[in-house]
């Protein structure tokens, strides 16, 4: 993150509002405009510091009429880690039976982020 | 041929059938659902991306989760599915029953005699002969849908590098999901001059991988022998396509995200009157069609954004079924139309007497909008909506307290107007 | 394929598996000779045979002088004994020509005569009523027109893979993927080479390659011509228009060309187009918007309930045209034992049967013995189709056989069984089994059936995901698979 005075403009997805925001990172502050209510600033604020979002994907299945099992973090995963989850995810191969919650990666990365199954198959 | 004597026949095993099937079955009567593929879960199954249940369930949850959630209702209910059967025939018999063809390898044709169907078949996707791309026939076109169902099913990667058209959810997803599995999405080619999909979209799938989304721009030419090569991309100028300022992008796939199409052959099949507005059957208050004890819920109706409405909608339909198979009627019905800035509205007659719900499409966008349902001009219900948009569809309650303080007559004249706040 | 010991050496070699190629290797193989039937693609109907109006024509619209015109209607007499033995869906729906002025009719009287001269039977002039009372879903600025009974329509790529089935069945060995690629003539034997280095030898060959007659015919130093391609561009209708005649809908021509019908097609969707174009790329198929309107005003002037609203789909076919316009079938007086079928433009496909009979005839008189064989069969087995059955013999169908009761393409009506066959039969592309089953061809346009098409080529023939192709070669359809990655 550019420590120095930086503006970028984003799209606030809080409500379908979808407020245009002006966001300027000036050293340790964040400086929020454009948005309607204050949900809005507290995304903008995450998203410029810290973005993260949930990941769905598919992996592996042993099983010959579901050779893939959809995936997905159960929180928001920060941006810097998707590709290499993804990676992660694209190794994995799982025998069945699994069920929907079952914890496939824990803690990825230390985030507490953990990925599971998002279906069961017998 | 093995028959089955029911009270109702749901045809589709998608949210929109499961809603259906597992009300009406909870009511005591015999329930039979019938699926083509070799699960219940309809589309669902591939749409292994979230933003599922918030309404229905207060949960973020994927596709198949929310449809897993579905299937362990109609496991612990009475409902007879029928999995692998595909409805292929329709027709009435004197006595007002309807007769159903179904095949399936396993029980060979299987003959529903029914006293009622609801029609839950879902929705097609509009396809490059539809919008008629010039240009060559190489491999490498698809359908986002097809594109989404090939990945995520069997996890075969179409292409690599891709240019998507439509940006509605689908094309957007797709683009998000492509790049995810190593694909790269050169460009989504938007027609209108504004995005159609949700801007949580634009700015997950598109933004976060710096996809450059082209609007007002039509992709105007395939090239390519045996699969693409290239697509021409031509911007719009006053919606007309300017060809001086085309320009090319090399890419080995085409995605088409390009709209749905309610799939109401069977309908058609059996004389269903459609309504031209949302490409689904007509339907009264009770959202039976122009065929008696004939009821139609979700994509097949109207095609809906949120899979949340679509299971509101046909436990809506499951409701009107338990009404019509008790043999009530609504006492009297109002027409409903669509007035200024509305494009549609479903169903087109309410019940004043009951509670209900009406699902409708605006024109417009706006960010300060209000909702108003009017009798013979007089505003009965009006509704704030902070944020409304034509690919997102809106929901609105009606009761009989509405009515209650104003005459009606069967030609009362009933509109759903959306204007901004003043 | 190991030098020269194991030499494939036949009677009779066919270059080119359309239409005209079938046809002829199917008539030789009533004797008792060795024929190969060559083909450059990955199946058989891949050029201009798949894509064209599937008419059988009616006898009037071209001067008996020509060849074309005399096996036209030779030809058209044979396709009733031909759908009872090959089982490809055929009509003899009738032809109507539209005139919409009095000076039209002065052509369509031309046409008439014509029409009487060679033979067409049951030809007639219309007055407007009776061309009304004939097809009601034309425009009432109708004048009057023609009508021949006699003509119709096809599935063209159905009746090729029917005449190549049963030619094979008679012992015609089809080999694709072979594209002629050096030629030689040596002690009194044709040595065929392909692009990959496969050999074929021959004392006799038929050239049959259509578009690439011209450039085949130099491989073998026999005569120069040129072909050009002329392109046709058609829509597709979908099979609930309101706008579908029960008759093939012809304008009065033009010099050029038939014109732009209406045609509904056997399979009860609709047609309108060609347009006629002579272009440079004989590999360019590519549709174009510009061609929209002219072929939708044409459309609309006959019925004008036409509507792009009803459009499935766009595609384009090349007519292999020869200067002077008629069928080139003829011995080569440069190269002994080389026969010329070149030039099959329209009436190409009705000809076909007549061109076989024609061809065979031409053999005979350069020398190649003919004798019949006792064992030829022209029966080739049908395959069942639900689409055609009634819900009884279906139930029946599908406990024989289960893999009937799954339905792959809903639009169409079509079950895993008939793809499965479709792939047993050699058909194990996308578009193969697209032409052989009608999979693929609906209002969907392939996008619920493919997975499942993708996954029963697979099984049935044991290809992996990335030798899948739409119709052989560089068109595959899948890049790359997750559940290998990162292996």
């Amino acid at each position: 993150m550019n420590p120095n005075k930086n503006t970028k403009e984003m799209i606030c997805i809080v409500c379908p509002v979808g407020c245009h925001l002006q966001v300027t990172v000036d050293k340790d502050e964040v400086k929020v405009t454009g948005n309607r209510c204050p949900r809005g600033e507290e995304y903008a604020r995450e998203e410029i510091l810290a973005p993260k979002r949930v990941v769905t994907a598919t992996c592996r299945l042993e099983n010959e009429q579901h050779p893939r099992l959809p995936v997905k973090t159960d929180a928001p995963l920060p941006f810097e880690h998707i590709n290499e989850l993804l990676d992660r995810v694209y190794e994995l191969s799982l025998p069945t039976p699994i069920k929907t919650g079952d914890i496939l990666i824990e803690d990825f990365k230390g985030t507490g982020v953990n990925l599971v199954a998002s279906r069961s198959i017998e | 041929m093995r028959t089955e004597q029911i009270d109702t026949l749901v045809i589709g095993g998608g949210a929109a059938g499961m809603s259906a099937a597992a009300t009406v079955s909870a009511a005591g009567f015999t329930t039979a659902l019938v699926e083509r593929e070799d699960e219940l879960g309809g589309v669902l199954l591939q749409c292994i991306h979230n933003g599922f249940g918030l309404h229905e369930f207060k949960e973020e949850l994927t596709g198949p989760e929310y449809a897993e959630r579905w299937v362990r209702n109609i496991e612990s209910s009475e409902v007879k599915v029928f999995c692998g059967t595909t409805i292929m025939e329709m027709s009435l018999l004197e006595d007002g029953r309807k007769e159903c063809f179904g095949y399936s390898p396993e029980y060979g044709v299987l003959k529903f005699v029914t006293k009622t169907v609801v029609l839950a078949m879902g929705c097609r996707e509009r396809n490059r002969g539809n919008v008629m791309i010039p240009g060559t026939r190489p491999a490498g076109v698809y359908t986002a849908g097809l594109a989404q169902r090939l990945v995520n099913m069997n996890g075969y990667i179409p292409g690599k590098d891709v240019v998507i058209v439509g940006s509605g959810d689908i094309g957007l997803i797709m683009a998000r999901r492509m790049q995810w599995v190593g694909s790269t999405v050169h460009a989504v080619v938007e027609i209108q001059p504004y995005p159609s999909g949700l801007t949580r979209n634009i700015s997950q799938c598109l933004n976060d991988f710096k996809i450059p989304l082209y609007l007002s721009h039509v992709v105007s030419k395939i090239y390519g022998k045996e699969r693409v090569e290239a697509v021409d991309i031509t911007p719009l100028e006053n919606g007309v396509p300017n060809h001086d300022k085309t320009f090319q992008i090399t890419c080995d796939t085409l995605l088409l995200s390009v709209g749905l199409i309610p799939e109401n052959e069977l309908s058609k099949q059996v004389g269903i009157e459609l309504n031209s507005l949302t490409n689904g059957p007509t339907v009264d208050s009770m959202l039976m069609t122009s065929i008696e004890g004939v009821f139609s819920a979700g994509n097949v109706l109207h095609v809906h954004d949120l899979v949340d409405f679509v299971s509101a909608e046909a436990r809506l339909a499951g409701e009107n079924v338990i009404e019509y198979l008790k043999g009530k009627r609504p006492e009297r019905e109002l027409s409903i139309k669509p007035g200024a800035n509305i494009r549609y509205v479903n169903p087109t007659r309410i019940n004043p007497d009951a509670e209900s719900d009406i699902y409708m499409r605006p024109l417009v966008v706006s960010n300060n909008a209000r909702i108003q349902l009017q009798v013979n001009g007089e505003v009965v219900k009006r509704q704030k909506k902070p944020h409304v948009q034509p690919s997102e569809m809106i929901k609105l309650k009606i009761t009989p307290k509405i009515f209650q303080d104003i005459e009606i007559t069967p030609d009362s004249k009933v509109e759903v107007t959306l204007q901004d706040e003043p | 394929m190991s030098g020269s010991q194991s030499r494939e050496v036949y009677d009779l070699t066919v270059i080119g598996a359309g239409v005209s190629g079938a046809a002829v290797a199917r008539r030789l193989s009533m004797y008792d000779i060795k024929v190969a039937l060559l083909e450059k693609e990955t199946d058989v109907s891949f050029g201009t045979s798949k894509a064209n109006s599937g008419i059988i024509h009616g006898g009037f619209h071209h001067d008996p002088t020509l060849l074309k015109a005399r096996l036209e209607l030779q030809g058209n007499l044979m396709f009733d004994q031909l759908q009872r033995e090959l089982h490809f869906p055929f009509a003899r729906c009738g032809i109507l020509v539209a005139a919409m002025n009095e000076e039209e009719m002065k052509t369509v009287q031309y046409l008439y005569d014509r029409g009487r001269r060679n033979g067409a039977i049951g030809i007639e002039l219309c007055s407007r009523e009776r061309i009304l009372d004939l097809e009601p879903k034309l425009t009432s600025d109708v004048v009057g027109g023609l009508y021949a009974p006699g003509g119709g329509i096809i599935e063209p790529y159905r009746f090729v893979f029917a005449l190549v089935e049963s030619a094979q069945h008679n012992g015609v060995r089809l080999i694709t993927n072979f594209e002629v690629h050096r030629a030689e003539y040596k002690e009194g034997l044709f040595e065929l080479q392909s692009k990959k280095g496969d050999r074929v030898y021959s004392r006799y060959v038929v050239n049959a390659a259509g578009l690439y007659a011209d450039e085949v015919s130099k491989l073998f130093a026999a005569e120069e011509y040129t072909i050009t391609p002329r392109k046709g561009e058609y829509y597709l209708l979908d099979r609930m228009t309101k706008a579908c005649p029960g008759k093939v809908l012809f304008p009065v021509p033009n010099s050029v060309s038939k014109g732009m019908l209406v045609i509904p097609t056997v399979e009860g969707t609709v047609l309108v187009g060609p347009t006629a174009e002579d272009i440079h790329e004989k590999d360019d198929l590519s549709t174009s918007s510009t061609k929209l309107k002219a072929i939708f005003d044409s459309a609309r002037q006959m019925i004008p309930k036409v509507s792009t609203k009803d459009v499935i789909t766009a595609f384009s076919g090349l007519r292999p045209a020869l200067p002077g316009g008629d069928f080139y079938i003829e011995a080569s007086k440069k190269v002994p034992h080389f026969i010329h079928v070149a030039g099959i433009q329209s009436p190409g496909l009705t000809a076909a049967p007549a061109i076989a009979e024609y061809v065979k005839d031409i053999l005979k008189e350069e020398g190649l013995t003919l004798q019949e064989r006792s064992d030829y069969d022209p029966n080739v087995n049908a395959v069942p189709r639900i689409r055609n059955k009634n819900s009884y013999d279906i139930d029946k169908l599908i406990k024989e056989n289960p893999a009937y009761g799954n339905i792959v393409c809903r639009c169409e009506n079509i079950s895993e069984a008939e793809i499965v066959e479709a792939v047993r039969r050699g058909h194990d592309t996308l578009d193969g089994i697209k032409f052989f089953t009608r999979s693929g061809m609906g209002r969907c346009q392939g996008g619920f059936c493919t997975g499942k098409i993708i996954e029963i080529i697979m099984r049935e023939t044991g290809k992996s995901y990335s030798e899948i192709t739409k119709r052989g070669k560089e068109s595959t359809v899948i890049w790359r698979s997750l559940c290998e990655q990162n292996k």
